[in-house]
């Protein structure tokens, strides 16, 4: 009895300073200014999953809105269209690239031409390049989105915050032309004006566009386009972490019935 | 144990078996006789050669498809994200698997010097741990260059530069470890090169660690030399071999909640930003298993002192067997030194936070307060311990625990003749 009291303090001593290694790594990782607002996401927890809906309102956000200045250049369109993902039909997906124009080329006449994107293209960029990005934003790079939640401290909450963060500045607090106050954006100065207001579109499903609505669905398509793998990996944990528990408690009765031999402990 | 002795029975087996005793090898490695009281912090050997093969092959399969330039890096390891057939675990299992490694290192490390496991006669087999510990964070750290993120990129520019504190040929040294005027393309190459050799030449230092422990065999939590085979002892296989497997099993849990639930926990978000040598992150800090050292770093106002004190922190132990005056090797009979033990994890764990913090006001102090302790506990507390503290009386073996054993078995021979 006194052993396994033991064990199990080591056992505690041990996952307590696991914790605290975490807890350092995350707590340095995220300078807030202010405490992020939270919602419900569909795609936390050990089974979870992103809502399908969300998604593809999500994703409308995004082409209507952010992706006039924010490239999404690792995601495919393809990527629309497949598991895990918004899954939108694959008439549908080929309908939206073929709404975007890709330049392609050289052909036969070393000449290059203009032509609808395919399924395999990836998501056309705004601008042609940084500079030009710079040159069009008043010298600040619209940040590209394919793994914005993941590069930025607080994830999805700060993303999810900072679209609904804007507000008048603070008496005293003198802002330059162009730059605007948000009070989730570190040094509360942000160059991106507000982007989102009610009604500024029409979800197909009939949701009603509120900012905190649109700040949830557009956040929850960035989520899936920086982990697009998201739902198959919580499957799969969830499959690997039963079959190993499985695995050492047939493994823990082996131990004892051999270790049984000898006037030990184990 | 010799009942089951394995003997090749095949004309092919005896005649190789004869020029090169490899498959006999094998008897030597399950009869191994190891103490029986072994408790778990044992069985972090075993899941370490786990931890090593599990870099090795995970590593082996991301090289096929990175791309070792500082232009397509980034985009490389995206490609590895989303496109290449279940290249999110394997990535996930390598990165996080770094940390795994680390974590089972530290207790590894910590389990020593807490059992005394350096002490004679196994002062080789502690000082080639440490020379694998050195590679270990050689192979991190360039490791996470690689992804070519604005940590890759800051860190690599931050570490390297430490050698331009080193006189006269310092900027020498960092021009030729860049290969060039900055970090950039020449520089991932020649660490993703190195980044590639460093486990190998871990493997063979394991080897060596291994070999050389099987010379006086495993050290155990009562801290005595005990005759081998005895009573005392259990053959390697079955008895460790499931014991160490129960452990890893357990440690393979953990392990999969990181990489299944919380992937990116413990790497910083800004290495999810492409390296920009034109923009320099708020904060700069290393991988959480080297900020210990970094708070140490930093603690030193002067730059060359500063390296020389966090290289110092690490060299320090290798002369360690030599530091430690006191004969009994477990701390269960070293009624101060266990004391001192958890203040120095303390101490460790204060560091590995003021680490992280940023180096200033209160936190500056602190980690400087715990810079110093950390090398009063090795170069005046354990070295004056040997002599003035006043131990418990250690039991003569495992089995029957006579009191007035000794670390030495020779010595406790003559004890019990001299009993008598």
């Amino acid at each position: 009895m006194k052993v396994l009291i033991n064990k199990v303090k080591n056992l505690i001593k041990l996952l307590s300073i696991l914790a605290l290694i975490t807890f350092v790594t995350t707590h340095s990782n995220s300078a807030e200014s202010a405490k992020l607002l939270k919602t419900d996401w569909s795609f936390k927890g050990l089974f979870g999953k992103f809502d399908r809906g969300a998604l593809q309102r999500g994703y409308q956000v995004y082409t209507e809105v952010c992706a006039s200045c924010h490239s999404m250049k690792y995601v495919s369109y393809r990527n629309l269209g497949e598991k895990g993902g918004p899954e939108f039909t694959e008439a549908e997906v080929k309908a939206i690239a073929a709404s975007f124009e890709v330049t392609d080329g050289p052909n036969a006449d070393g000449e290059m031409f203009v032509r609808p994107a395919k399924l395999s293209d990836k998501f056309v960029m705004p601008y042609e390049n940084v500079k030009a990005a710079q040159a069009a934003n008043g010298g600040a790079y619209p940040p590209d989105m394919s793994v914005l939640v993941k590069a930025r401290g607080g994830g999805v909450d700060y993303i999810y915050s900072l679209l609904q963060g804007y507000e008048d500045a603070p008496s005293g607090m003198t802002l330059d032309e162009g730059v605007h106050y948000n009070k989730y954006m570190y040094g509360n100065k942000i160059m991106m004006s507000a982007p989102l207001s009610d009604d500024i579109l029409e979800y197909g499903d009939g949701t009603k566009a509120t900012v905190e609505q649109m700040s949830k669905d557009v956040t929850t398509f960035l989520m899936w386009a920086a982990e697009p793998h998201l739902e198959s990996r919580h499957q799969m944990g969830f499959k690997a972490i039963i079959y190993l528990i499985i695995l050492t408690i047939l493994v823990y009765f082996s131990m004892k019935k051999i270790w049984s031999r000898v006037k030990s402990e184990v | 144990m010799s009942d089951h002795e394995y003997t090749p029975t095949s004309k092919v087996g005896k005649w190789f078996n004869d020029r090169l005793p490899l498959l006999t090898l094998a008897n030597h490695l399950t009869d191994y006789p190891t103490p029986k009281n072994l408790n778990y912090w044992w069985t972090f050997g075993g899941i370490l050669t786990f931890c090593l093969i599990t870099q090795i092959v995970t590593g082996l399969t991301l090289a096929m498809h990175y791309i070792a330039h500082a232009d397509m890096a980034f985009e490389s390891v995206e490609h590895i994200m989303r496109d290449v057939n279940y290249g999110w675990l394997i990535r996930y299992i390598h990165s996080n698997g770094a940390s795994m490694f680390f974590l089972a290192v530290y207790i590894h490390i910590f389990r020593s010097l807490f059992y005394g496991s350096y002490k004679s006669p196994r002062e080789i087999i502690w000082i080639i741990g440490i020379i694998i510990y050195l590679l270990m964070m050689a192979a991190a750290f360039m490791g996470y260059v690689l992804p070519w993120g604005q940590m890759s990129f800051w860190g690599a520019t931050v570490i390297t530069n430490l050698f331009s504190a080193i006189p006269l040929v310092g900027e020498g040294i960092v021009t030729w470890l860049w290969g060039g005027y900055s970090v950039d393309n020449p520089t991932l190459t020649r660490f993703f090169t190195l980044h590639y050799l460093i486990p190998f030449l871990i493997l063979g230092l394991v080897v060596l660690h291994i070999w050389a422990l099987h010379v006086p065999g495993n050290n155990n939590p009562v801290g005595i030399d005990i005759k081998k085979p005895s009573k005392d002892t259990v053959p390697f296989h079955p008895y460790i071999v499931i014991k160490d497997g129960f452990a890893l099993l357990m440690f393979m849990i953990v392990f999969a909640f990181f990489v299944f639930y919380s992937p990116n926990i413990l790497g910083h978000a800004d290495n999810y930003i492409e390296a920009n040598p034109m923009v320099t992150p708020a904060h700069i800090v290393p991988e959480w298993y080297l900020l210990p050292f970094y708070a140490i770093l930093r603690s030193v106002p002067d730059k060359l002192l500063g390296v020389v004190a966090m290289l110092s922190a690490i060299l320090i132990l290798a002369v360690l067997p030599w530091l430690d005056t006191s004969k009994i090797r477990s701390a269960v009979f070293r009624p101060l030194y266990k004391q001192f033990y958890w203040i120095l994890l303390a101490d460790v764990l204060i560091l590995g936070y003021m680490g992280a913090m940023p180096a200033e006001g209160l936190y500056l102090l602190i980690a400087r307060v715990a810079t110093a302790y950390y090398f009063l506990h090795f170069l005046v507390i354990l070295p004056v311990l040997g002599f003035k503290e006043k131990t418990l009386p250690v039991p003569l073996s495992i089995t029957e625990p006579v009191l007035g054993g000794s670390p030495n078995l020779a010595t406790a021979k003559h004890n019990e003749s001299f009993d008598k």
